[in-house]
């Protein structure tokens, strides 16, 4: 059995570790929190160059022709840093979207671009408020035009194009949804910044009135496509989410440690060993899960809808709960803005809805887990 | 990243598996595969099948597999004992009976007895034609185990043991025991205690079964009064005991990629096929959003294991995330039966297994699992150790660290 990344990895890991602690310290991300800028571009420009915007994109695209491993692996290291970078819209959905999708013309035209950095893609989906549903989306495809809004998008200030899931059939069932290509600098469309829980990543609303748009898969299979685009983002995403639990947990730890009350460390006391014992164990069954779901993701194995939801809602849950409770070790100061635990509290609960909720994917999970039983 | 044995994993599981298929009491499988949580396999004579098997296994070299060969086993490496125990599958719940004396007992006699003694004593427990217990619980040492009281004083080469043991499984058939004592009470706890092997029907030894909570006796107290053992029987020097009882107690988390149970599959399975007034139980969002996360614990666990297998298969040490087996497993269990007689409604109070559902496993589960999160490190002590030995946090301060032992406050007065 070899179920571990390997020395490459690990070492590629180290790599990106030592890259990402130098040009994305919790300054740099308290810099696109608190300043204009909706994103670190040194830190794009950066990843752009170590070749991590294009890790899975064959290297006939312009990428490094790496597997699913390689970026968990930087993935991972993303989260650990919070990094401020349109790197979960670019890389986990729009290269996504065109490598399950996207015609030869199409990949040939956006894949280089994301490779490099030069283009910033991200999906518009979400609709407002509830969770979105064949039925639930509004916006309106014919005859290759756009009309409808889409809150929130998800870096939609910054991105050069989108991928949109627009209604193409007058039914609520899923074969009435397709998926197109929209640049979101043409004519007929209008963005607005929006503010989120977590500043630290850039969200849009988008309106699309006649905007020019491309089909990207065939009609009426939209639905399909996102399924299968959102189970690869959502292990991507989870060893994100791993990395945040695991530098939130050590930073919890470290403080235990050199934070004196009642004339000893409080890491001393039982009731805050026993809750940071129990962190380190929902980070670690999230770690393995998320294990599993690299496997299913690097292999295309048959268990990757099941791995992907396992995957999704065990690092969800150790990200929020690494997240809030590091701030309660921390005590009042964690509740101060000069403290980075609300940068993780934050992106603790970004990401546990960025791709659907919690309660959305574990309703997932138990029916994938029903259905391979009855199988 | 792949599940795949190496070439050689894969040769060693070939072998195993053939000898399993021509070797094992196929009888046994159905009623072994349908033991219950909290009830043993029934309709057979448990031990002497457990002996059976045991034997057959030692006589082909498969007993203890990973012991040197000298002492009964094979030599195997780690990752070898691993897919044995894959192999062996369901008829590795014979060997229930053997698991005290080969996790705990004959680590140590391997490591402290001299090389008469294990030449003698490590083949019969290896192929169980001698049953070993583990006797260092006491009523008022149990997770302050270093509190133990039952005294050992010297008599001419001998030494003359008067005390009580508490949690003892298996006593009552056991052959042998290793023992920790009191030897000098005027020094703090850790540096006066001495460790034994003693033969379990000497005189003044008696053993009374424990009646649990759950109204089963898995357990015993054990009493000694004036029992004699030969100096020669001592394990480690004297007032060296604790030491000796780490070794013991690090072999006790050896079970390593065995996989927890939790109950999941079986609550899943009653929630597709329990009605509610609202369809099936598993058709209500809340009764989904509890089974994900109990899912994502199996699940977790499970891939845990199998990242200490991973470890194994390289050489390596496991890491420590090992430690998180039992304290995620045992709550979880307790949870999941509460669940599902919740799911049951008023007729979950039924145990017998003609009326309740699933011939009341969750009720029998429900019972005993109250123990789980006790036996072998409770849940506080098993998250004290990830939070000293894991995480680095310091040790708990110790009033009583620095205290000669008889001078420490018990419980009965002070």
């Amino acid at each position: 059995m070899n179920f571990e990344f390997s020395d490459e990895q690990k070492q590629l890991k180290t790599e990106a570790r030592r890259f990402l602690e130098a040009k994305c310290p919790p300054k740099a991300v308290r810099a696109v929190l608190e300043g204009p800028e909706p994103f670190d571009r040194d830190l794009w420009k950066g990843l752009a160059e170590m070749g991590f915007l294009g890790v899975v994109i064959p290297e006939a695209y312009g990428g490094l022709g790496a597997g699913y491993l390689e970026l968990c692996v930087v993935a991972e290291e993303l989260g650990r840093v919070l990094a401020p970078v349109p790197f979960s819209s670019s890389v986990f959905l729009a290269t996504e979207f065109l490598l399950v999708a996207g015609s030869e013309v199409q990949k040939q035209a956006w894949l280089p671009k994301l490779a490099s950095g030069e283009a910033i893609g991200t999906f518009a989906f979400v609709e407002g408020n509830g969770p979105v549903t064949p039925r639930s989306i509004k916006t309106a495809a014919s005859n290759n035009a756009l009309t409808g809004t889409k809150l929130p998008v998800a870096d939609g200030d910054i991105a050069d194009f989108a991928i949109v899931a627009a209604r193409t059939g007058a039914g609520g069932d899923e074969r009435s949804i397709s998926l197109f290509i929209v640049d979101l600098n043409a004519d007929g469309v209008t963005r607005s910044a929006v503010e989120t829980i977590d500043p630290t990543r850039s969200h849009a609303r988008i309106d699309f009135k006649g905007a020019a748009a491309q089909p990207l898969g065939p009609t009426g299979e939209g639905w399909r496509i996102i399924t299968e685009v959102f189970d690869r983002a959502a292990i991507l995403t989870a060893f994100e989410q791993i990395g945040g639990a695991d530098r939130a947990l050590e930073m919890a730890r470290d403080y235990a440690l050199e934070r004196m009350a009642f004339g000893r460390p409080i890491g001393s006391f039982q009731a805050i060993k026993h809750m940071l014992a129990d962190m380190y164990v929902s980070a670690t069954l999230a770690r393995s899960n998320g294990y599993y779901g690299a496997w299913a993701l690097s292999t295309g194995a048959a268990e990757l809808p099941e791995a992907a939801a396992t995957a999704r809602v065990s690092a969800t849950q150790a990200f929020q709960h690494c997240a809030k409770n590091n701030i309660q070790v921390h005590g009042g100061m964690g509740f101060t803005w000069a403290f980075d635990c609300h940068l993780f509290y934050r992106r603790s609960n970004l990401l546990a809805l960025n791709l659907g909720s919690l309660s959305q994917w574990e309703d997932l999970l138990i029916a994938r887990l029903r259905a391979k039983n009855a199988a | 990243m792949n599940f795949d044995d190496t070439p050689e994993e894969a040769a060693f599981r070939t072998e195993v598996r053939a000898w399993i298929d021509a070797n094992a009491p196929k009888h046994l499988r159905e009623p072994l595969s349908q033991a219950g949580f909290g009830s043993g396999p029934q309709g057979f004579d448990t031990m002497a099948e457990a002996k059976a098997w045991q034997k057959k296994k030692a006589e082909a070299g498969w007993a203890c597999l990973h012991w040197p060969k000298e002492y009964g086993g094979r030599g195997a490496t780690p990752i070898e004992r691993v897919i044995w125990g894959q192999e062996e599958g369901v008829y590795s719940a014979l060997g229930g009976t053997f698991i005290i004396g080969h996790g705990m007992c004959g680590p140590t006699m391997m490591t402290y007895a001299s090389e008469d003694q294990k030449r003698r004593f490590l083949p019969p427990l290896a192929a169980g034609e001698e049953i070993w217990c583990q006797l260092f619980s006491e009523p008022a040492g149990g997770s302050d185990l270093a509190g133990l009281r039952t005294r050992a004083e010297p008599d001419g080469d001998d030494w003359i043991i008067n005390g009580q043991k508490i949690w003892t499984s298996g006593a009552q058939y056991s052959d042998w025991g290793i023992l920790i004592t009191r030897t000098d009470p005027t020094v703090p706890k850790h540096k006066g205690m001495t460790m034994f092997f003693l033969d379990m029907r000497s005189p003044g030894i008696e053993i009374r079964p424990i009646k649990q909570a759950n109204g089963q006796s898995g357990f015993n107290e054990v009493y000694f009064t004036d029992v004699r053992i030969p100096g020669a029987q001592r394990l480690g020097p004297v007032n060296g005991g604790w030491q000796v009882s780490l070794t013991t107690l690090m072999n006790e988390r050896l079970s390593i990629g065995s996989g927890m149970s939790t109950g999941f599959p079986e609550l899943l399975d009653l929630c597709c096929r329990i009605e509610t007034p609202d369809g099936l139980a598993v058709d209500d969002r809340a009764v989904r959003s509890k089974l994900a996360t109990w899912a994502c614990r199996q699940s977790g666990l499970k891939y845990t294991g199998f990242r200490a297998i991973s470890a194994l298969s390289r050489g390596e040490t496991p890491g420590p995330e090992n430690s998180i087996g039992k304290l995620v497993a045992g709550p979880t269990m307790q949870e999941i039966a509460t669940f599902a007689l919740d799911l049951q409604a008023q007729a979950g109070v039924l145990v017998d297994p003609e009326l309740a559902v699933a011939t009341a496993r969750f009720q029998a589960m429900l019972l005993r699992s109250p123990a789980t999160r006790v036996e072998g490190g409770t849940d506080e002590i098993l998250r004290n150790i990830i939070a000293e030995r894991v995480l680095g946090l310091p040790a708990d301060i110790r009033v009583d660290k620095d205290v000669p032992f008889n001078q420490i406050p018990t419980s009965a007065g002070r």
